[in-house]
């Protein structure tokens, strides 16, 4: 049962490159990955390609496959029509480094800005009590298995490198509100620093993210839009800035 | 400078995009419907007719706020006085529609639909956007958008406002309780769905709890606010719904007050 | 060709591998105050660890307040079947609560019981409930928390010094070829980066392995391409010991269908939330299937197996959570006997007694892995499951408390590449916290190591030759393909050490494998340095030919069945070959095994078992010695 499949592949690196046709046999149930390395193993044994699970946990293998960011462990080569020629390209928000691997060092980086968890200083490990309920918005954000498909995908930096310097991206958007979500982070001023420093205002919540997310992450709903929204508390509101003034209650602007 | 996905270092490929799918299409439907909306609601905005017959208002002119108001149309008195430009009467609905307006250009979703399908920024994921430079909601006027928690309180006093509208159309043409017609249905509806609007709404969810850093502390905020997300991941149906609603109503009562059809009454 | 270019770096310790163990250990070192080389094959955060589901096993006592670590340690024993080095056990029963908390501290968001506490579940093999978790998602919490915890150190040292990598550097996509040597002692490790191809080399006195396994030797598995057994290779080499190679667990329920995701694991939380084990018969086989040392903890008939699940202090436990070597074997008996599905394996199925809602929220990984991967929907129709190779419990030889290995100065181990912790068989959620414990123990091993004795520096001849080895596959045309060996090779494991073994067979197997090792000296490489994964696996498969040479000829010698290691012809276990392990090592040529004498259980671990339960392990005159003083 194992059908004929076309394939163009993008080969190259960062000063040249261009999509080569491949035909390549694919058998029921196979995903775009295992064509790639079907093609890897006969055809092009140089043909580089980042991935490591194959099971959709670890965020490896991202790609764009007819033009849209994709896992190719998560992609069934059945959705596509017979006669569908597969186009796979790397990621077109970084710098490629060669054929289907790009440089996602930007990631890193923006990483490194984040400011890390600060737990109470009197807090002795072992006694921490959250309660469930506290912890589940976290923990969805927790999910996020840094493929960095909602990265690639933002038009934000994708059709605007000169944003790269000020904008963080809605995996880094994620992880600001995770952590101030997180019911024992003693860290008060993430909120100034999401719109600040990490560019939160310069998403225009298109959410193309929360499109592309692997892991079903509700990244537009659950953490853009309520970290704006505490951006408003903290700078945009002048009556609840008000109110915390006479009422003297720093919490009204800073939870 | 080129820049985007076609900046130096990034694979080289001429394509804006290589999306096989029909990208364009929901941009360009998202786009027909609000444009048509939008030349449908000035052009009556500023009709200044026909907006009004016992017992039912269009709700673009609810609340009727001016001198100018047909008799009987204003629930809440004349604040304004009344105003000639050019000749023309100053329409009582441009004394209000800035409100609703205000909350439906600032909400998350129409946001997200306007910016792809008008502004084209981005028309589609994964589709290079047409300008050479972004800047987001960080300065003016975009930063405005921050405004819209005022736009949904003021969105409140409106639904309620609609909602005695559809409560007062329980009355006969001539003001008497206890009657019900398809036009009372039609107010219920469009109040229902603006509710439902409202209360799907991002900075509503924010607002019943979706601040609160640890909702144990606070059991019935918590409970307010799953209800709320749960609505909310409807907002984007709600937004259309309602938008529509608003649309027909108008278009009912226009049509009752040209006496092009009649309201029909169940009792 | 040019000569590559080739980067220099001096650094306290090395520690290769990204996983929980090599992250944990770096975390130990630089809070010492030393620097430490983090290096990866992938890229920073993707480790194998990621893939752990259901949990890490910790006796916080959370749950049920009757567990303590000797309790943990007990199950441990058992479920290692007493092959285990007591110690390491004891160490890791005793710390892997600090160890959790310890992440909790860092950002860890595990889930929680009504008190605010962590959870914890219950697991195959453990008495109480016991693992902590994240939904089924553990691995990537641990792993997550760790990265975030050496940026989080990063930070502080850009805030002290300017400089976030004066410390701590992670180099990612770099491989390791070779450990280095000089005077006797460790000098530094040498590599290419996979990007460029250029060539690194590291002097430092201390180099931590925690590269994890081998899963990649075999055709079935569930690690990821990055499971070549570098670490457990790159040890051998340098002269340290490999011990037990021969035990790996096959995991008893990874998918057999459809292809694509052929080997992926279905966590044992699926079982441990109620899933039930069928044939195509539609038996539900596995109550004939539990060994006499199990049949006072385990239900043999259905209703009581049932009622576990809600009264779990009167009713024993329903089969399908014996420990995994049970399971595998039961199942492979089954698809043996012709009672398999289509596709070799055996129906998996929660459908029945969950609700669809239920499922989603405990297993939301794995309904999300079946929809998404297979479009099995796995809240209406059961799963096929066979055994897949999962985790090698052999691994290099330790000292459990620093995790120095075993014969070479300066080298540590830790995570799964280090043997001796798990005996013949690994308890689910056993590996997470073995991890950190001894992740933590080889950090602080090569503390005290790099204090006491300083640098080392490295010779030029040492770096020549390992440049030399790098060279080697491009300077051939023609040769042999890696990718074609490494699939000869896979299929040499699989039909002949794979779950069930046979003296003939693992003979053929050490002779083919010795034949295919003289090929892959032939291999010639397409195209350039820069990230040419042909090139990259003509190391790994190197490593794995390595790899299955230790444990084929470990198979062969050890006579009896036990945990990971099955041998049709020596059904039963062995109380004899309990006391032994095989030490494998590595002259330049070939891999020897010898026996080693296991260490003898103090008084103080002894007493904590039943007699009666040792004596199904031990030889008389053991139990009449009542452990060591």
């Amino acid at each position: 049962m194992a059908r004929t499949l076309k394939l163009r592949i993008w080969r190259g690196d960062d000063t040249n490159g261009a999509l080569q046709d491949v035909t390549v046999d694919a058998n029921p149930g196979e995903v775009v990955l295992d064509i790639i390395h079907r093609v890897q193993a006969t055809q092009m044994g140089d043909l580089a390609v980042r991935w490591n699970c194959k099971a959709g946990k670890c965020g490896s293998c991202s790609m764009e496959i007819n033009g849209r960011p994709r896992l190719a462990c998560m992609t069934q080569v059945s959705a596509y029509g017979e006669d569908e020629t597969i186009t796979i390209t790397p990621l077109r928000a970084f710098p490629v480094i060669k054929d289907l691997v790009t440089d996602v060092s930007f990631n890193y980086k923006k990483a490194m800005e984040i400011p890390s968890v600060e737990m109470p200083a009197d807090l002795k490990p072992g006694e921490a009590r959250m309660q469930q309920v506290d912890v589940e918005r976290s923990q969805e954000f927790r999910k996020c298995i840094e493929c960095f498909l909602c990265q690639d995908t933002c038009h934000v930096i994708r059709d605007h490198e000169e944003n790269k310097k000020s904008f963080a991206g809605p995996r880094f958007f994620i992880r600001i509100a995770e952590l101030d979500m997180h019911p024992l982070d003693m860290l008060r001023n993430r909120k100034k620093q999401a719109q600040e420093e990490h560019g939160l205002g310069m998403c225009n919540i298109t959410k193309c993210c929360t499109e592309v997310c692997p892991e079903h992450i509700r990244i537009t709903d659950n953490a853009i839009i309520p970290m704006k929204e505490r951006v408003v508390d903290t700078k945009y509101d002048p009556i609840r800035w008000l109110g915390s003034k006479i009422l003297k209650r720093e919490d009204l602007i800073q939870n | 400078m080129a820049t985007g996905v076609f900046s130096e270092g990034r694979a080289k490929i001429a394509e804006r995009t290589l999306r096989t799918d029909r990208w364009w299409l929901q941009p360009l439907i998202t786009f027909g419907v609000l444009f048509s909306f939008i030349i449908y609601a000035t052009w009556r905005a500023f009709e200044n007719n026909y907006y009004f017959i016992e017992p039912l208002i269009s709700p673009f002119y609810s609340p009727c706020l001016s001198q100018s108001c047909a008799p009987g149309s204003s629930l809440l008195g004349h604040l304004f006085p009344i105003i000639h430009i050019w000749g023309m009467t100053f329409s009582p609905a441009l004394f209000i529609l800035i409100f609703p307006l205000g909350f439906r250009m600032t909400c998350y979703y129409y946001r997200k639909a306007y910016y792809r399908s008008f502004w084209m920024s981005p028309p589609a994921c994964a589709v290079a956007e047409p300008h050479s430079k972004y800047t987001g909601e960080t300065r003016a006027p975009l930063i405005l958008q921050n405004a819209h928690r005022w736009f949904f309180y003021a969105g409140l006093v409106f639904n309620v406002l609609l909602t005695i509208d559809a409560v007062l159309a329980f009355r006969d043409k001539h003001n008497n309780w206890g009657h019900m017609s398809v036009g009372t249905l039609v107010l219920l509806a469009n109040a229902t769905f603006l509710w439902f609007y409202s209360l799907s709404c991002h900075t509503c969810r924010h607002t019943v709890g979706g601040r609160l850093r640890n909702f144990s502390k606070h059991p019935m905020r918590y409970k307010a606010w799953t209800v709320v997300s749960k609505l909310n991941h409807y907002h984007q149906q709600f937004a259309w719904i309602s938008l529509v609603g608003v649309w027909l109503t108008d278009i009912y009562v226009r049509e009752v007050a040209t006496h092009a059809i009649s309201n029909w009454y169940f009792f | 060709m040019t000569s590559p270019k080739l980067d220099r770096y001096k650094y306290d310790v090395v520690v290769i591998g990204a996983g929980g163990a090599g992250l944990r250990a770096a975390v130990e070192a630089r809070e010492a105050g030393l620097s430490v080389a983090i290096v990866c094959k992938s890229l920073f955060g993707k480790a194998h660890t990621v893939m752990a589901e259901g949990g890490a096993a910790a006796s916080m006592g959370n749950v049920n307040d009757n567990d303590n670590w000797m309790v943990h340690f007990r199950d441990t024993m058992r479920g290692g079947k007493f092959l285990n080095h007591f110690r390491m056990a004891e160490l890791h029963a005793k710390e892997a609560p600090d160890r959790i908390w310890e992440l909790e501290m860092w950002g860890a968001l595990f889930d929680r019981t009504n008190e605010g506490k962590i959870s914890q579940r219950n697991f195959g093999g453990h008495e109480y409930p016991r693992l902590a978790h994240v939904g089924d998602r553990t691995g990537l919490e641990l792993i997550r928390t760790m990265q975030q915890r050496i940026v989080a150190l990063q930070q502080k040292d850009a805030k002290e010094f300017g400089d976030s990598e004066k410390f701590i550097k992670v180099f990612a996509e770099l491989t390791i070829t070779e450990i280095l040597k000089d005077n006797g002692k460790i000098s530094g490790a040498y590599g290419y980066w996979r990007e460029s191809g250029d060539e690194v080399l590291f002097e430092a006195p201390a180099v931590v392995i925690a590269t994890g396994g081998v899963g990649k030797t075999f055709k079935i598995t569930s690690n990821s391409w990055e499971g070549t057994g570098d670490g457990h290779a790159l040890a051998l080499k340098a002269g340290a010991n490999l011990v037990d190679m021969e035990f790996l667990q096959f995991h008893p329920t990874g998918m057999v269908w459809p292809l694509s995701v052929k080997g992926i694991l279905v966590t044992e939380s699926v079982r441990g939330e109620g899933g039930i084990l069928t044939n195509s018969l539609g038996e539900r086989f596995m109550f004939k299937y539990i060994p006499d040392v199990f049949k006072d903890k385990y239900a043999d008939n259905e209703a009581e197996a049932d009622r576990w699940y809600l009264d779990q202090d009167n009713n024993r436990r329903p089969p399908e959570l014996l420990p995994r070597d049970e399971v595998a074997r039961a199942i492979n008996a089954e698809v043996k006997a012709g009672r398999g599905t289509e596709h070799g394996g055996v129906f998996l199925d929660v459908s029945q007694r969950i609700s669809a809602e239920v499922i989603k929220k405990r297993l939301p990984s794995m309904w999300h892995q079946f929809y998404e991967l297979a479009g099995v929907d796995i809240t209406k129709e059961p799963m096929e499951v066979g055994p897949t190779c999962h985790y090698v419990m052999g691994g290099v030889e330790v000292e459990p408390d620093s995790a120095a290995a075993v014969g070479v100065e300066g080298l540590f181990a830790a995570g799964e590449v280090a043997g001796g912790m798990h005996g013949s068989n690994r308890l689910g959620g056993n590996s997470l916290t073995d991890l950190l414990v001894f992740g933590r123990r080889a950090g602080m091993g090569a503390v005290n190591y790099v204090k006491s004795h300083g640098a080392n520096p490295v010779s030029e001849s040492s770096i020549t030759k390992a440049a030399a080895r790098i060279e080697a596959p491009f300077a051939r045309t023609g040769g042999e393909n890696a990718y074609a060996l490494h699939q000869e090779l896979q299929e040499v494991t699989h039909n002949l050490v794979g779950i069930i073994r046979t003296e003939v067979e693992l003979v053929e197997a050490i002779e083919k494998i010795a034949d295919i090792r003289k090929r892959s000296a032939n291999i010639s490489v397409a195209g350039t340095r820069k990230f040419n994964p042909g090139f990259h696996l003509a190391f790994d498969l190197d490593n794995m030919l390595l790899v299955a040479e230790s444990t084929a000829k470990s198979a062969v010698l050890r006579q009896e069945s036990r945990g990971g290691h099955t041998r049709d012809d020596f059904p039963g276990m062995n109380s004899t070959w309990r006391q032994v392990n095989n030490i494998a090592s590595f002259d330049g040529e070939k891999v020897t095994i010898k026996s080693q004498q296991l260490p003898v259980l103090p008084k103080e671990l002894f007493d904590l078992f039943d007699v009666h339960e040792l004596e199904k392990y031990m030889t008389p005159e053991e139990i009449a010695k009542g452990g060591s003083n």
